[in-house]
C-alpha cells in the first residue's frame, strides 16, 4: 500500500508519520499513536463514537482518510483533562449527572459536547438535541447526557439559554 | 442507618470513562498479533458439496486457514447443537464456513476472497409456524442426539428444540364453563408478533486468542459471563478448565449479546496453530448485525375468559412460538421464561400455557436484555387493554384487581411475598395524570393518547447458580474487592463496592474493584438475568462480614474486651462502652502483632460464596414450582404520545416508569439504568426490526436499522422506584437491569391506540404503518 508522509498535531503534540493511504485518521491515531479514546463503532460515520475536533470542527476520525491529517490540528479525548488531571467541565459534568454507563460512546458524547459549547455557550434544549444526535448510546436513556451539557455550560459559561 | 447502600455514590469507573483511559478489548495491542477474518455462507440454508482453501492458503502472510471438519465436536450452554464453523450444512445467512488468521486484516480478507465452496441450496424454514408445519424439512435431524441440560425437552425429529408447559387448575374446564356462562363471563381472543431486534451495543464483539506451548489458552474477550465462556470453550476443545483462561475488560455494552460465546470459538483454533501468536478477531457493524445473537421473534397468541361484573381473570391460555433461529444458544432457556412467566404480573386461577423454542434458518437467537419478557409483554399488557376495553372497564382498575400482591398466586403457583407492583401502577398512573386529560397537541393535525402497562421479570438461571467474592485489606486500611460479577454498563462495581463498604463501614473511595479473570477473580455464573447486584452482592455482602469478623476476633484479643462491644467506623474499630478504646483497623492488615514480636491471624482476607437458596426445578408437566426463580422485579410504565395524522410520525412525550427494585443501592445510578430500559423499549415498539428475507438480513447498518438518538428523549422522561425489600436480597435488594425494559413498549402501544383508536399487534409501529392504519380507519368510518 501506498504511504503518505504527514505531519500533524494531537492533542498540542506534534507527530510525524508515513501513514497508508487506506487507513483513517481514526486508525492512524488508534494503531500508530495508540490514543485509543476514540472508538470505532461503525466505521461508516454513523455512530459518532469515534468523534474529534480537527482544527476546530467536529469529525468522524472514520470518515477522514490518513493523508488528508497533513498540517492539521487534531483533539480527542485524552486531551481534555489539564496536566494535573482536573476534568473537564463536560468530563466532570457527565460523571455527576451519572450520564455514562458503558463508556464505549463516552469519549465521542464529550468530545462532541465539548465542541458544541465551543460554538454554541448556550445551547437550548433543542440545540442540543439537534446538535449532538450524530452520536449513538444504547444504555442510557440520553436525558443525563443533555443535563450534564446543560450543567457543562452552566459551569463554563454561566448556564444555557 | 445505612451509610453506604441508599446512597447517590459516582461510578468508581467514571474517571476512566470520561478520560478515554478505560481500555476495552479493542484497544489493546500484543506483540506478533495475528488478524481473523470468517468466510461466511451467502444462503440460509444449504449443503456444503466442496471448499477449496488451497489458494488462501498460499497467500503470503496467512498463517492458518480452518474449516469446521477440524473440529467437529458441538458446543451450546443448554443444548449442544453448533459448531463455531459450519459442519456440512449451513444453516442461517452468514454463518461463518471458513476462518484465516493472517498478518493484517487486509490479508485474511483477501485470502477470505480467495476460498471456494460450492453450495448446494436447501428449502429455507423462515419462521417458526413453517418450522412446526409435519413435512417441514429438518434443520438438525439429529437433534433427538444431541447432548442436552435435562430441564429443556427437545422433540425428536422435529425442529422444536423445547416445549415449555404451563398448567395451573384447569383452563380447559374454566373456559368451558365460561362458554356456558356468557351473561357473567367475557372470552376473547388476541394474536400479537414481535420481529427480531438486535442490541446493537456500540462497541462490536472482538476477542484475542492465544494459545501457549504448553497448552494454556488464553482468551481476551468482549464479554459478560467470563466463567461460563471458559466452560463452553473448555468442553468444545478439550482444554481443561485449569488450562483455559477468559478475560474480560472493559465491556462496551452488552445486554445479553455477550453472554455466551461467538468469535472466541473461531479464534481458539486458529490460535492452536499460531505457535502462540495471538490471534484477533473483531465483528464489523454489519457482522455485528448478522452474526451476533439477536432478539428472537415470538408470534403470540392469548385466550382470556374474564369476569364481567368485576374483571376478574378466571383462565388465560398463551401460545408462543418462538423463532430460535438456526441454533438454539440460550433460546430454549428464554423459551423457559416466557414460560413461567406467562401470565405477566397478574393472578389466574386457571393457566395453559404452551410455548415453543424452534429452530428456523434465521440468525440465531440470544439473550437480550429482559430474556423473553418485553417480548411477551407486548401482547400480554396491550390484550389486558383490550379485555378491559371489552368489557368497558377502566385499565387500570381492571391492573388493580388482578394484579400480584403479597399473597398472591403465581402461574407456577409460587405465592408472591415481597411485590410493590400495584404500587408502581398507581404511582405511574398518577405521574402521567392518567385520569386527566392528555395536553393540547402542538398542531391540529396533531392527535395525543395515554397509555400504561405493567410487568415482570425474573432471573431465569440454573437453580444452584453461585457467586463467589473475596476481600482484601491492604496494610492502609484500603481494600480490594474481587468478584467475576461484570461491569458492562449497569453500574455493578459500584453498587459491589457500595455493599463491601456498608458492611466495613469503609469509604467507598477505599475500594477497588476486581472482576473478569478466571484465572484470578472467584467464580460467578453468568453476569445476564439481572442477578448481579443480587447474587454477587449477596456474596460480596458475606465476603465483608467475613473479613468484618475475622478483624473483630484479632481485634478483640488487642483490645481486651469482647467482640461483641466493639464496631467498625471510618477505618476504626471502636469499643461502644469506652469509645477511647479503639484501634485503626489497618493495624490489622498482616494480623496481630505482639510485644515479643510474634503474630497471628493475618493477612486481611474476607471470603463469601453464595448460591440460590431455595429454588427448586420445575414440573415438566404442569411447570408448578414454589420457587422457580430467585426473586421476581415488578415494574409498570406510562406514556403520552403526539401523533401526526398527515405523516404518521409517532413521538412519545412524557414516558415515565416506576419498579419495585426491593431496595435501591444507588438512586442515581438506579434512575439511569431503568431510563436506559425505557429509551430501549421506545427504540424496539418505534423502530427496530432486523428485516429478514429468506433468511437473509437486509439492514445491516445504523442507517437502515435506526435506534433512538438524543433527539429522541421525551420531554418528560421520569425513572421512579417503589421499594419492597427481597426477603435474601442484600440490604432487601433485587436486579432491575431486565425489568425496567419490560412495560415501555406496550405502554406507548397503548397510548397509540389511545390516540387514534388503531391497535397494532406487531412492532415496530413505524410512521408508514401508522398512515397506512389511519387511512384503512378512515375508510371503514366512512363506510
Amino acid at each position: 500500500m501506498k504511504t503518505y508522509h504527514v505531519d500533524f498535531f494531537v492533542n498540542g503534540e506534534e507527530y510525524e508519520l508515513d501513514v497508508p493511504a487506506n487507513k483513517t485518521a481514526l486508525n492512524i491515531i488508534r494503531d500508530m499513536l495508540d490514543l485509543t479514546g476514540a472508538k470505532e463503532g461503525c466505521g461508516a460515520g454513523e455512530c459518532g463514537a469515534c468523534a474529534m475536533i480537527v482544527d476546530g470542527v467536529l469529525i468522524n476520525g472514520c470518515l477522514m482518510l490518513a493523508p488528508e491529517m497533513d498540517g492539521k490540528h487534531f483533539e480527542t479525548v485524552e486531551g481534555f483533562a489539564d496536566e494535573k488531571g482536573n476534568l473537564s467541565p463536560v468530563q466532570q459534568s457527565f460523571i455527576d449527572h451519572a450520564a455514562l454507563q458503558c463508556g464505549y460512546c463516552t469519549p465521542g458524547f464529550i468530545v462532541s459536547a465539548t465542541a458544541l459549547l465551543r460554538e454554541n455557550p448556550h445551547p437550548t434544549r433543542e440545540e442540543i438535541t439537534h446538535y449532538m444526535s450524530g452520536n449513538l448510546c444504547r444504555c442510557t436513556g440520553y436525558k443525563r447526557i443533555i443535563e450534564a451539557i446543560e450543567d457543562a455550560a452552566e459551569r463554563m459559561n454561566g448556564g444555557a439559554k | 442507618m445505612s451509610k453506604y447502600v441508599g446512597v447517590s455514590v459516582p461510578r468508581v469507573d467514571g474517571v476512566k470513562k470520561v478520560t478515554g483511559a478505560a481500555k476495552y478489548v479493542g484497544d489493546m495491542k500484543w506483540p506478533r498479533m495475528l488478524y481473523a477474518k470468517c468466510v461466511k455462507s451467502p444462503y440460509a440454508h444449504a449443503k456444503i458439496v466442496s471448499i477449496d482453501v488451497s489458494a488462501a492458503k498460499a497467500l503470503k502472510g496467512v498463517h492458518d486457514v480452518i474449516t469446521g471438519d477440524y473440529y467437529t465436536k458441538r458446543g451450546g450452554l443448554y443444548l449442544e447443537d453448533k459448531n463455531f464453523l459450519a459442519v456440512n450444512t449451513v444453516k442461517f445467512y452468514g454463518e461463518p464456513v471458513v476462518a484465516v488468521a493472517a498478518e493484517t486484516p487486509e490479508i485474511a480478507e483477501e485470502a477470505c476472497d480467495l476460498v471456494k465452496v460450492e453450495y448446494e441450496p436447501l428449502p429455507v424454514i423462515n419462521n417458526p409456524m413453517e418450522g412446526m408445519a409435519k413435512d417441514a424439512i429438518l434443520i438438525h435431524p439429529e437433534l433427538h442426539t444431541y447432548k442436552v441440560v435435562p430441564i429443556f425437552h427437545p422433540q425428536a425429529h422435529t425442529n422444536i428444540s423445547h416445549h415449555h408447559i404451563i398448567r395451573k387448575g384447569d383452563a380447559d374446564a374454566a373456559f368451558k364453563y365460561a362458554e356456558e356462562h356468557p351473561d357473567e363471563y367475557y372470552i376473547t381472543e388476541h394474536e400479537y408478533h414481535v420481529p427480531h431486534v438486535q442490541h446493537t451495543p456500540i462497541e462490536n464483539h472482538v476477542a484475542v486468542a492465544q494459545y501457549e506451548p504448553d497448552g494454556k489458552c488464553t482468551v481476551w474477550a468482549s464479554c459478560q459471563s467470563p466463567y461460563a465462556v471458559r466452560q463452553a470453550l473448555s468442553a468444545t476443545f478439550d482444554i481443561p478448565l485449569n488450562k483455559m483462561r477468559i478475560i474480560s475488560p472493559y465491556v462496551g455494552g452488552g445486554f445479553g449479546a455477550k453472554a455466551g460465546t461467538t468469535i472466541e470459538g473461531i479464534i481458539i483454533p486458529l490460535a492452536m496453530h499460531c505457535k502462540g501468536r495471538p490471534v484477533m478477531m473483531e465483528y464489523t457493524r454489519e457482522e455485528e448485525f448478522v452474526n451476533s445473537y439477536l432478539r428472537q421473534g415470538v408470534y403470540t397468541k392469548i385466550k382470556t375468559a374474564v369476569r364481567k361484573s368485576d374483571g376478574k381473570f378466571l383462565a388465560v391460555q398463551n401460545n408462543f412460538y418462538w423463532d430460535g433461529g438456526a441454533y438454539t444458544e440460550y433460546g430454549v432457556n428464554i423459551v423457559k421464561a416466557s414460560g413461567f412467566a406467562s401470565t405477566g404480573p397478574y393472578e389466574f386461577d386457571n393457566v395453559k400455557t404452551d410455548a415453543y423454542c424452534v429452530y428456523t434458518n434465521n440468525p440465531v437467537g440470544g439473550p437480550y436484555r429482559g430474556f423473553g419478557m418485553c417480548e411477551i409483554h407486548f401482547g400480554i399488557e396491550q390484550n389486558i387493554d383490550e379485555v378491559a376495553k371489552e368489557i368497558g372497564m377502566d385499565p387500570i382498575e381492571i391492573r388493580r384487581v388482578n394484579g400480584l400482591a403479597p399473597g398472591k398466586s403465581t402461574g407456577t403457583g409460587e405465592i408472591m411475598k415481597s411485590c410493590g407492583f400495584l404500587e408502581a401502577l398507581d404511582q405511574v398512573a398518577e405521574a402521567i395524570e392518567y385520569d386527566k386529560p392528555c395536553e393540547k397537541p402542538s398542531a391540529p393535525n396533531k392527535v395525543r393518547g395515554k397509555g400504561i402497562a405493567g410487568g415482570w421479570k425474573s432471573p431465569s438461571q440454573p437453580t444452584n447458580a453461585g457467586s463467589a467474592a473475596i476481600i482484601r485489606m491492604n496494610e492502609d486500611g484500603t481494600f480490594f474487592l474481587m468478584t467475576s460479577g461484570h461491569d458492562i454498563g449497569q453500574g455493578s462495581d459500584t453498587a459491589l463496592i457500595q455493599i463491601a463498604a456498608e458492611v466495613l463501614c469503609c469509604d467507598p473511595s477505599k475500594f477497588t474493584i476486581r472482576t473478569g479473570d478466571t484465572d484470578h477473580t472467584p467464580y460467578e455464573w453468568q453476569t445476564v438475568a439481572s442477578r448481579i447486584t443480587y447474587c454477587a452482592g449477596n456474596a460480596t455482602k458475606l465476603a465483608a462480614e467475613d473479613l468484618k469478623e475475622k478483624l473483630l476476633d484479632l481485634a478483640q484479643i488487642k483490645l481486651g474486651y469482647i467482640k461483641r462491644e466493639l464496631y467498625l467506623e471510618d477505618g476504626w474499630i471502636i469499643n461502644r462502652n469506652h469509645p477511647e478504646s479503639r484501634m485503626p483497623m489497618s493495624d490489622l492488615a498482616l494480623g496481630l502483632a505482639f510485644e515479643d514480636g510474634s503474630g497471628y491471624g493475618g493477612p486481611a482476607i474476607g471470603v463469601g460464596t453464595f448460591t440460590l437458596p431455595n429454588n427448586i426445578n420445575y414440573d415438566p408437566a404442569t411447570g408448578y414450582s414454589p420457587k422457580p426463580a430467585a426473586f421476581w422485579t415488578t415494574a409498570a410504565a406510562g406514556a403520552e404520545v403526539e401523533i401526526d395524522t398527515e405523516t404518521g410520525v409517532i413521538e412519545v412525550k412524557k414516558m415515565v416508569e416506576s419498579c419495585d427494585p426491593g431496595h435501591i443501592v444507588n438512586p442515581e445510578l438506579y434512575k439511569a439504568q431503568v431510563e436506559g430500559g425505557m429509551m430501549q423499549a421506545l427504540g424496539t415498539v418505534l423502530f427496530e426490526e432486523l428485516k429478514l428475507k429468506d433468511g437473509k438480513v437486509l439492514n445491516k447498518s445504523f442507517v437502515d436499522y435506526k435506534i433512538p438518538t438524543i433527539d429522541n428523549t421525551p420531554e418528560t422522561f421520569i425513572a421512579m422506584g417503589v421499594e419492597h425489600p427481597e426477603e435474601t436480597g442484600p440490604y432487601g435488594a433485587r436486579g432491575i437491569g431486565e425489568p425496567a425494559m419490560v412495560p415501555g413498549a406496550p405502554a406507548i402501544a397503548n397510548a397509540i391506540y389511545n390516540a387514534t383508536g388503531c391497535r397494532f399487534t406487531e412492532m415496530p409501529i413505524t410512521p408508514e404503518k401508522m398512515l397506512k392504519a389511519l387511512q384503512e380507519k378512515a375508510a371503514a368510518e366512512k363506510k
